[in-house]
């Protein structure tokens, strides 16, 4: 290993613009002219538009445009789209209710759009939209996740009910089967708790209309600008795409929420022709908390069955899920196929079946938060697996390696094919890591304390590397999710790489630089990773589902192939040798069982110049691009074990110890690595212990600011201990299975069935508040009373 | 309109402006200076923190016209001007204490103010609750933590004063 290359902790090459202030988001980009959009929301959770009056606010200082929706509609702009169609059971499709950027005729979420102000200044676009006057005609709303379906208000009149699709996954009659015979069955029922995603950088766009080239530019917060641009262009339909450009420049974290193509961002686009002028806007955190896509917000009956031998034989889950009043971009794969194919955790089940109702609700559209439905699986099954361990008798740590998948590949009940993992390994290793044999001792040190410590496990699997096209594309995927990729060597040896994948944390400036710099044998600062721009990439699909590894970099392996591939002709001329005779080693071509050599540098150059060849026996240049379609999910997995320690009279808990084990395969930088890891606990201990989005009846959102909802805080977390094991992912070229979620996926249920462990009541709900830790504690001394 | 004057990374800045306008606003819109952040609008998140006067502020709730006659530092401002990174900055990137970045300027601002305030020699409980007014989403912290211990440290070793070099 070199100390740039794949495996070394290479400090980050884009920090340096980070940590003195250079950075350039969004917000930082102003264009000449530019005027700023506000965008003035329902205060309503469901109503209709019966009138909208902005004469007045037309005429205040400042003000170039009030626009609404029915100014889209005379331009003949489409509605914002769900790219993933979802059947019914019964083969039907999934009841879509139109989505217009700017309402048409009714409001169905606080924080809905009914019309943008635009103006010179924003300070004046906020004055001119308090003096529009809309005239409501309020409706109930409909809130509750659980009795959406049995509502009398419909959100959509397309679908009654409220029921967006009614989907299963899995064998109904195995499982019948498999619970009949069951000696033990264990039941639960589970909320998982609706998150605001929260990436520190508030989403912004600013949209620009060129005339003389009848040219838009779109800069904006985006995961995935190209995928933004064909949604624009060929759904909603404000330009063709040689018409549109979407720049995504540095991007403050995104978590999911940055994927979706959202309402004020097309409508930015949109408008800066209709005004003539740059249109700027850029959230406040209170917007953000309205109208970014939520996260999980499911109801779930659960059930696990279990033969006399402790091994788990059945599987049952039926789940509510929420998904707000519009289907967001790709919402709708998330409770389905992000979901139910995760249900059989690490273990052999052999039979699964999993229901699930997905319904309208008039809330802000949920869509993917980091982890996107296998958070939500991951939960379901290790608080099954952690209860019955405990109803059993059964050591958890014991129970869990009872059941683990040890031969591979392996066959899921539920679509996925499990290509290679050793989850045992990660176990015994985190076991160690945490002195879980030492645990007993520091219980009873608590005990003296007063505290009550427990200790909880989370055995997680996810399934990343998204995704194979066809395989995607038969679940109803309505685009492929492979990756581009474009090495462009310039003359003097250096190197472009053009990736379809969109860095916004993750340090792909560095990783891809490391993965370039093994293969090509050249210096790291030799390396440039462009991405983010539609006008400088042809086609991407962006960075989400933790992909970028897996397949963002193996699509640059491709074409690092294909670079050396032509390279090793260049070099045939150039040594007068037979390109079969030619070998590539640490950055220099060389003719086998000679001393000639030629260093990549040199190679590219000759490739240039082109004196060394004929130019009609071989192209001059070297510039090679990829297009990599995964083969299959890769499928990181790991063990997470929480320690905690509860005050039984206050209910406040203490996060005392987290170990984690993850197995990611082939791991470019560790240091990264880990500190996706940290940052993906940090999230789910925030889902486990701290965040929640809490709506009223009527619908009114109750956490809109940093002062309701609770972030995760410094003083809220312990330091994390982070270990590794390796084995490497079969299915692509790199070995990479993805790290991203990982943290996110296991820490909830690590910790809840660390706190369940400390108070003895399974009765702990997300968030474990105080409040209700220390009602949880009650009940376990009552219960403890009354026996 | 009125007229604010104060220093601005040792420069002396006059300006006419609406008087409702935040210091960062000022620092990002008038003085063009972009690494000053806003992440809540409401005082919790510290993407804006700012040094006033030698201590951290968070510039999103700060009026310009408060800040007459001061001396502000930002992001921007704590490098030496041959470029070498203060020491808190060198910390961050050799610790992996940012991913996103966005939250970061924020952090080094506090992170250099505790230490002025606290010291150089900082335990892990100290630093966690001293950052309770920065958020950030991305790190969980842990690598922040370790940052703000070793820029503490470095802070004591470098030739350079503690203060900025703008100040």
């Amino acid at each position: 290993m070199s100390a740039t290359g794949i495996g070394a902790s290479v400090r980050r090459k884009e920090d340096h613009r980070f940590i003195t202030g250079a950075g350039r988001y969004t917000d930082d980009i102003n264009r000449p002219g530019q005027a700023h959009a506000y965008f003035l929301r329902s205060p309503h959770a469901h109503a209709t538009i019966k009138k909208i009056d902005a004469s007045k606010a037309k005429a205040m200082p400042g003000v170039l445009a009030v626009l609404t929706g029915d100014d889209l509609a005379a331009d003949k702009i489409g509605g914002l789209i769900c790219g993933w169609m979802i059947h019914n059971k019964d083969g039907s499709p999934m009841r879509a209710g139109g989505h217009p950027a700017l309402a048409q005729g009714k409001v169905r979420y606080v924080g809905d759009h009914v019309a943008v102000i635009i103006a010179d200044t924003l300070a004046q676009a906020r004055d001119a939209a308090e003096a529009v006057t809309v005239d409501y005609g309020v409706l109930p709303a409909v809130v509750d996740t659980a009795t959406a379906m049995t509502s009398k208000t419909v959100v959509h009149d397309v679908a009654p009910n409220n029921s967006v699709y009614n989907w299963h996954l899995g064998n109904k009659d195995d499982t019948e089967k498999a619970f009949k015979a069951a000696k033990h069955v264990v039941k639960m029922n589970i909320v998982n708790n609706r998150l605001a995603p929260n990436p520190m950088e508030p989403r912004a766009a600013i949209g620009l209309y060129d005339k003389a080239e009848d040219h838009y530019t779109l800069y904006t917060t985006s995961q995935n600008p190209h995928v933004a641009r064909l949604v624009l262009s060929a759904f909603i339909g404000i330009a063709p795409e040689n018409k549109l450009r979407v720049v995504a420049p540095d991007v403050g974290g995104g978590f999911g929420s940055k994927i979706f193509i959202y309402a004020e961002e097309t409508v930015c686009v949109w408008a800066s022709k209709k005004v003539g002028r740059p249109v700027k806007w850029n959230s406040d955190r209170t917007e953000a908390f309205l109208s970014d896509a939520h996260g999980r917000d499911h109801v779930t009956e659960a059930q696990m069955a279990i033969d006399e031998n402790g091994k788990i034989t059945g599987l049952r889950v039926h789940t509510i899920a929420n998904l707000g009043a519009y289907l967001s971009t790709f919402s709708s794969s998330v409770p389905t196929y992000l979901y139910a194919p995760l249900l059989s955790g690490q273990y052999n089940i052999p039979a699964i079946y999993a229901e699930v109702d997905a319904v309208y609700t008039t809330t802000a559209p949920v869509d993917a938060y980091r982890g996107a439905g296998r958070p939500e699986a991951t939960f379901v099954v290790e608080r099954l697996v952690e209860v019955a361990a405990r109803q059993l008798g059964i050591d958890p740590a014991k129970f869990r390696q009872m059941n683990y998948i040890t031969k591979f590949p392996h066959q899921t009940p539920v679509i996925m094919m499990y290509d290679a993992g050793n989850y045992n390994a990660s176990m015994k290793k985190a076991l160690e890591a945490a002195d879980y044999k030492g645990f007993g001792k520091r219980r009873k040190e608590a005990e003296k304390r007063g505290k009550l410590r427990g200790i909880g496990f989370s055995s997680y699997i996810e399934a990343c590397g998204i995704a194979p096209s066809a395989a995607v594309g038969s679940l109803g995927a309505g685009v492929g999710l492979w990756e581009s990729a474009e090495v462009r060597v310039n003359p003097i040896g250096t190197v472009e790489i053009l990736t379809g994948s969109h860095s916004h944390g993750q340090g792909h400036e560095t990783t891809f630089a490391q993965l370039v710099s093994d293969r090509l044998g050249v210096p790291l600062e030799s390396v440039s990773i462009i991405h983010g721009d539609t006008d400088k990439v042809q086609m991407g699909m962006g960075t989400y589902g933790s992909r970028s590894g897996a397949v963002g970099m193996s699509a640059i392996s491709k074409a690092l192939d294909k670079v050396i591939a032509k390279g090793k002709k260049v070099a045939a001329y150039v040594l007068e040798a037979s390109e079969k005779d030619i070998d590539f080693k640490d950055g220099k071509f060389s003719v086998k069982g000679t001393d000639k050599t030629l260093d990549f540098g040199a190679c590219a150059l000759q490739a240039y110049i082109a004196h060394k060849f004929n130019g009609q026996d071989l192209e001059p240049g070297l510039k090679e691009g990829a297009f990599y379609d995964p083969t299959n999910f890769t499928f990181p997995a790991g063990v997470h074990i929480a320690e905690v320690e509860v005050d039984p009279d206050t209910g406040v808990t203490k996060v005392v110890n987290w170990t984690a084990v993850d197995d990611f395969g082939v791991v470019i930088n560790p240091m990264i690595v880990e500190g996706q890891v940290h940052g993906g606990i940090a999230q789910g201990i925030g889902q486990a212990m701290l965040e929640g989005v809490v709506y009223d009846k009527e619908g009114q959102l109750v956490t809109a600011s940093y002062m309701d909802y609770c972030m995760p805080r410094a003083d809220d977390l312990p330091s994390f201990t982070v270990g590794m094991t390796v084995t490497a992912c079969p299915s692509n070229p790199l070995g990479i299975k993805g790290c991203g979620e990982a943290g996110a996926i296991a820490a909830p249920p690590a910790l809840i069935n660390a706190i369940t462990d400390a108070v003895g009541h399974e009765d702990v709900a997300m968030p474990a508040t105080p409040k209700v830790v220390w009602r949880a504690a009650q009940k376990a001394l009552k219960k403890m009373a009354a026996e | 309109m009125a007229t604010v004057s104060m220093t601005v990374n040792g420069k002396a800045v006059t300006a006419d402006i609406d008087p409702r306008t935040l210091l960062v606003q000022f620092i990002r819109e008038n003085q063009l200076l972009t690494g000053t952040h806003v992440g809540c609008d409401t005082s919790q998140c510290g993407a804006c923190v700012v040094h006033i006067d030698g201590k951290a502020v968070k510039s999103c709730t700060t009026l310009a016209l408060q800040c007459q006659g001061a001396s502000v530092v930002t992001i921007e401002g704590i490098a030496a001007a041959d470029g070498t990174l203060h020491p808190m900055q060198e910390a961050f990137r050799e610790h992996h204490g940012l991913q996103c970045g966005f939250c970061t300027p924020g952090m080094i601002m506090s992170a250099i103010d505790i230490v002025n305030r606290k010291g150089n020699s900082l335990d892990e409980h100290t630093i966690r609750e001293e950052l309770e007014g920065n958020i950030c989403r991305c790190t969980g912290y842990h690598n922040i933590v370790r940052a703000v211990d070793a820029g503490a440290k470095a802070m004591a070793g470098s030739a350079r004063p503690i203060k900025h070099a703008a100040e």
